[in-house]
């Protein structure tokens, strides 16, 4: 029976398969427990409880909103591009889940090991942003187009100072692959690129919050001003997959700035005298984890605590602001290669 | 395998590509736009030539073509006043096509490009990185190509940008610099009241 059950775990597809799923299945248990997260630290943050009446301490609510949404009707705008109107959910989650193929969770937990894994998440988000904006051209309704032209601006701007910050960080680790990027950062905890490559660090992860249109930078979603933004139109399952696919791209922001900054599955006390020769100085997926939990916490603590942007502000911070320092800081990478800083740019 | 693959996303390009110049719709003809530079960046992936194919999704399909699609969808297009002089203009049109058609031809037909010029590109090892291999002779062989390359962007961009760039001396419009510089100070006075009330009743009660 076992080998039986081993043989067919052979199968390359169905050993690929079952990869996904071991991935897939826990990231959107991680999304739906994240939605529960925010409503709980922005209600504590803002001194209400938040939810706590479905289960103990409101453990189920997320279930319970899943389950809501999916018994809703779909209902479709009059005058609506229904083909397009279904295609731009599908859009945005498989891009969103798709990015998730080459994020390697530990040096050998991969499941699409490629050189240009990083090129590869790039490009998965920039064509995520297709979602939104066929959802707000298919709605045929005023706000959802105002939302779509906001996001569209919006997402290329800050793809620029991302991809720039990210470029500083592939001339750091001389590779696109994103485990030999992590493991360039091993020896110690200055070993992570975020302290020689800081500017990069804060402006990858700030560009993260805009690309994902959270706040402060969701005037994509302006509920003072545009309703609900490029959803405005959709109800039931198909919002439910709009709010998966975002969730699910605050967490890949989160791994990246993880992995790229903060050196990913690498334990910080390594290399550390007394605690790095205990369990605690081995690296394992438990660092990566905990490391990227602090950056979705982060997602929601500025959502409680920032006010929404200016659109002109949004564009000025990325235009004026974050991207002439990211080609600064690549100079300044530069001349850290040429004078051999240690311990980063020492040459292999 | 490979060939099946190979099959199956050219005839995506071609189609998506006919699509794009056969559909009514234009916003309709840009996403089949993407789908044909998707196709082919699986064509390029087959070819080992990773790097190129994600910059292809990166550059076409995530920047070029949102924007593509930003003036698409705020344009009214009435595609009836479009075709009105389709068949007056056939004649003119099937000239210029064919003459399209025969400087192509001379290109990339038969004496260059065909199948017997080229040999069957070889399998790269398992550790060949596209990206180091055109990094390599993009910075030494041809580095004042893709310099010159760079100022000819360049030059678009300034271009592109002083031509729309439009001086209306009467709009009102926020002064950013003096928004940045303000300090809290100037919007806001924090006054100390005395809290001293309650002293004063009980004092008098005394009395």
């Amino acid at each position: 029976m076992i080998d039986l059950i081993l043989s067919i775990y052979e199968i390359p597809v169905i050993n690929i398969l079952l990869k996904i799923i071991v991935i897939l299945v826990p990231l959107l248990l991680t999304v739906a427990y994240f939605t529960y997260a925010e409503r709980k630290v922005i209600g504590y943050m803002q001194v209400r409880i938040g939810p706590n009446r479905v289960g103990p301490r409101g453990w189920l609510q997320p279930i319970a909103d899943a389950l809501k949404l999916m018994c809703k009707e779909i209902i479709f705008p009059s005058g609506a591009n229904k083909v397009l109107f279904i295609i731009a959910p599908t859009l945005a989650i498989s891009t969103a889940l798709a990015a998730w193929a080459v994020i390697p969770f530990g040096a050998e937990l991969v499941l699409a090991d490629i050189n240009v894994a990083l090129l590869y998440i790039l490009a998965m988000t920039s064509v995520g942003v297709y979602g939104v904006i066929l959802a707000g051209w298919a709605s045929n309704s005023k706000y959802a187009i105002m939302s779509t032209l906001r996001t569209a601006a919006q997402v290329v701007s800050y793809e620029i100072a991302m991809g720039f910050a990210l470029v500083g960080v592939v001339m750091a680790a001389r590779s696109l692959n994103i485990g030999d990027i992590v493991e360039g950062q091993s020896g110690s905890i200055w070993g992570w690129y975020m302290w020689p490559l800081f500017p990069l660090f804060i402006i990858y992860f700030i560009s993260g919050v805009a690309e994902t249109n959270r706040a402060p930078f969701d005037v994509a979603e302006g509920e003072s001003e545009i309703v609900a933004g490029f959803h405005v139109e959709y109800s039931g399952i198909l919002f439910a997959i709009f709010f998966l696919a975002e969730y699910a791209n605050m967490i890949l922001i989160s791994i990246m700035a993880a992995l790229m900054f903060m050196g990913g599955w690498l334990s910080p006390f390594q290399g550390d005298g007394g605690l790095g020769a205990t369990f605690l100085g081995s690296s394992s997926i438990i660092w990566l984890l905990g490391k990227t939990a602090i950056f979705m916490f982060m997602f929601l603590w500025f959502r409680a605590t920032f006010p929404r942007y200016r659109y002109d502000q949004i564009m000025r911070l990325g235009w004026k602001v974050f991207i002439p320092i990211t080609i600064v800081w690549i100079y300044v990478i530069g001349i850290m290669y040429y004078m051999e800083l240690s311990p980063w740019f020492v040459k292999g | 395998m490979e060939t099946i693959v190979f099959y199956v996303f050219s005839t995506f390009v071609v189609l998506s590509a006919l699509m794009v110049v056969t559909v009514h719709n234009p916003v309709r003809a840009a996403f089949f736009l993407v789908l044909s530079f998707f196709s082919s960046a699986a064509i390029w992936l087959l070819l080992e030539a990773e790097f190129l194919a994600i910059i292809l999704i990166i550059v076409y399909v995530g920047a070029v073509m949102v924007l593509f699609l930003f003036v698409v969808m705020m344009l009214d297009v009435n595609m009836a006043e479009l075709k009105k002089g389709f068949v007056k203009n056939l004649p003119l049109a099937l000239i210029v096509a064919l003459v399209m058609f025969s400087l192509i031809y001379m290109v990339v037909g038969g004496e260059q490009f065909s199948i017997e010029k080229f040999a069957i590109p070889e399998r790269h090892a398992a550790d060949y990185s596209n990206v180091s291999a055109l990094g390599q002779v993009l910075y030494t062989e041809y580095v004042y190509s893709f310099e010159i390359a760079a100022v000819i962007l360049l030059v678009g961009i300034v271009a592109a940008i002083s031509l729309t760039l439009r001086r209306r001396p009467n709009t009102r419009h926020q002064k950013i610099e003096d928004q940045v510089a303000v300090k809290g100070a100037d919007r806001l006075r924090v006054v100390k009241v005395d809290s001293h009330a309650r002293k004063y009743t009980i004092a008098e009660d005394k009395e």
